[in-house]
């Protein structure tokens, strides 16, 4: 019964949703949303099992002394001290006058995330600057003929984005500037590859869906 | 209605204003005040197709008079009483109306008032309609026949294979590899980091990444080689312990399976993508697997492995994350691949022939691009119009989205 009961709550499920796209009637016009919520519902409650369960790892290692346990104690106090100003400044708030939310400006919660947390993320997010260098250099080294292809791809599409593109190929007619170059790549070879792609895509998602529906492929419930 | 209301006063405003200038002169005054604008005519109510019964088209042909002289519609809705009340004003360019949150089943006439300088004109009002409800959007006629041909397709070929019917699959070279990568992790005495993406259950492409997790995870146990699975959503985390288990159940290695190979980080993106650049370069996984949906961070991580010399396999179906992988892993599943790599994987006959069941929706997209192609190349170099009529009415109904 363990399998058999999501087996067929899916299956049920599956079915209703797909028919329910071609039924503009209540209450099968709301399915959507209202799955969305209750999912969102069930996601909420879980994050605390996820928040526990990081907790209950970091002590274990800090308990331990495992390697690197020092980041694990900062794990715990980030932790804590987040929840702390979020519910303090939250309970704070309500009871003031006038009234303030935990994330409004001048709270020790927005001081955190604003200067802090935020900072953080844009500099993981500035790493990828220097990644996308060294992956263009590894991409663009022309070993292959497919290879030599995306390098002189690269090089139109870079240049055509760039004044000096058309600044150097100003004397040739309309559209066979850099630029116009630039954007045919973009625009034709590029689309028909994403666009085949995308069909691809559309058909797994509809092959992946039906082996769900089916019951076919229960990996997802923890088997073969 | 409170928009309703605040249109009416809107247009009367701007009436009483005009009419206000027009008393500057004594003619125009005159004029105005005797001179009512034409009222509108042939009014029609229409039950609103393929709503949930609440709604009404209400259209009507424009007054005849002076287009200056005309500052818009008022629309008037009467119960079947002839008692009008009005519901709704447009704009004398507008000659239609959506009355919508009326009762499914009851009957409503209208009336339309032509708003000009010395008053309002009413029509004739229209004659009875009643709002409806159809049981299918029949305007999606188009995706219920794909849908139709594809899912059958999909379902024959299953049944087909069923019954013992040989099927053909192409060597994906990703999935080829899966082993042997977990194989070299195994014999570096490393272990296999396993992400997959940072979207939550309810996405297709983490489904699809959990399902390859359950034979990754019983390849791992076999090899008794080591898993790690740090992920951004606490359901992924409850789904993955619950397959690795199982792997490790089915490997009859219960007793090598811990919790913590799979475990949260935290859902904030950077955040987890700090977290997992941190565990790369500490614990140097010899394989790293990235399978299922990623944004920004794909390059990010798959920079990382390659730095630390791991070997890569990849999987994603968001197109603008595709280069990224392919530049940076060995292997990329890409779109529907990494669909397919849990029925591949699991070689299963029934679920190989799913897959041959999507590649007669390949075939019905390239008969379609061909004979657009073809069609369209024809009707606007040689002006043939059955090709454009052929184009407008075949190809757009079946395939254009309403």
């Amino acid at each position: 019964m363990r399998r058999e009961i999501p087996i067929a709550i899916t299956f049920i499920v599956g079915v209703v949703f797909a028919v329910s796209y071609f039924i503009p009637r209540e209450p099968f016009s709301e399915f959507e949303s209202q799955f969305g919520d209750w999912f969102g519902i069930i996601a909420a409650f879980a994050i605390w099992l996820g928040a526990m369960n990081l907790m209950k790892i970091s002590i274990v290692k800090i308990g331990r002394k495992s390697p690197d346990y020092f980041y694990s104690i900062l794990i715990i106090v980030s932790f804590l001290m987040i929840v702390f100003f979020g519910f303090f400044e939250g309970y704070k708030g309500i009871y003031a006058d006038p009234q303030f939310s935990y994330r409004d400006a001048g709270t020790g919660f927005n001081w955190i995330y604003e200067y802090i947390y935020s900072s953080l993320s844009a500099t993981m997010f500035a790493l990828l600057a220097f990644f996308v260098a060294s992956a263009s250099y590894r991409a663009f080294r022309a070993r292959n003929l497919e290879a030599t292809l995306l390098l002189i791809s690269a090089f139109f599409v870079m240049f055509g984005r760039v004044p000096i593109g058309d600044m150097l190929t100003g004397w040739l007619p309309d559209g066979y500037t850099m630029s116009g170059w630039a954007n045919w790549i973009m625009s034709v070879p590029n689309t028909a590859g994403q666009r085949a792609i995308m069909i691809g895509i559309a058909l797994g998602l509809v092959s992946t869906s039906l082996r769900i529906i089916l019951g076919l492929e229960r990996s997802y419930l923890g088997g073969e | 209605m409170r928009i309703a209301s605040f249109g009416i006063f809107i247009l009367l405003v701007f009436g009483c204003g005009l009419t206000a200038l027009a008393q500057d002169d004594p003619i125009d005054m005159v004029e105005s005040e005797i001179v009512l604008p034409a009222p509108a005519s042939k009014v029609i109510a229409l039950n609103h197709k393929y709503d949930i019964g609440e709604i009404l088209d209400v259209s009507w042909e424009s007054s005849t008079s002076d287009p200056e002289l005309v500052f818009g519609y008022i629309i008037y809705r009467s119960e079947g009483d002839n008692k009008f009340d009005s519901v709704g004003a447009v704009l004398s360019k507008i000659n239609s109306f959506s009355d919508e949150e009326l009762i499914p089943g009851k009957s409503y006439n209208y009336q339309i008032g032509t708003i000009g300088a010395s008053g309002v004109a009413l029509s004739e009002p229209s004659e009875p309609a009643i709002p409806d409800w159809e049981l299918f959007n029949l305007e999606m006629w188009n995706i219920a026949l794909i849908g139709f041909i594809i899912c059958g397709a999909v379902i024959a070929y299953i049944f087909s294979a069923k019954a013992g019917r040989k099927l053909f699959i192409r060597k994906i070279g990703g999935l080829e590899a899966l082993e042997e990568a977990v194989g070299r992790a195994t014999e570096m005495g490393r272990p296999i980091l396993f992400i997959p993406g940072i979207q939550d259950m309810d996405d297709v492409q983490t489904l699809a990444a959990i399902t390859i997790l359950g034979k990754v995870a019983r390849v791992v146990a076999d090899y008794d080689s080591k898993i790690m699975m740090p992920v951004s959503r606490s359901l992924v985390m409850t789904s993955a312990r619950e397959t690795i288990k199982e792997a490790y159940l089915s490997a009859g290695r219960p007793d090598a399976y811990s919790d913590d190979m799979a475990y949260y980080v935290t859902d904030e993106q950077f955040g987890y993508v700090a977290a997992v650049n941190g565990l790369m370069v500490r614990e140097k996984p010899a394989t790293c697997l990235y399978l299922g949906a990623f944004f920004a961070e794909s390059l990010i991580l798959s920079e990382t492995g390659n730095s630390i010399g791991a070997i890569q396999i990849a999987g994603t179906a968001r197109p603008g994350q595709l280069p990224f992988f392919v530049a940076a892993c060995d292997y990329t599943l890409i779109g529907e691949e990494l669909f397919a790599a849990s029925a591949y994987l699991s070689g299963d006959p029934k679920q190989l022939g799913s897959l041959k069941g999507q590649d007669l929706g390949k075939v019905v997209a390239m008969v379609a691009i061909v004979l657009g192609t073809l069609a369209a190349t024809l009707a606007s170099a040689w002006d043939i119009e059955i090709m454009q009529k052929f184009l407008d009415n075949v190809m757009l109904g079946i395939f254009s989205n309403h």
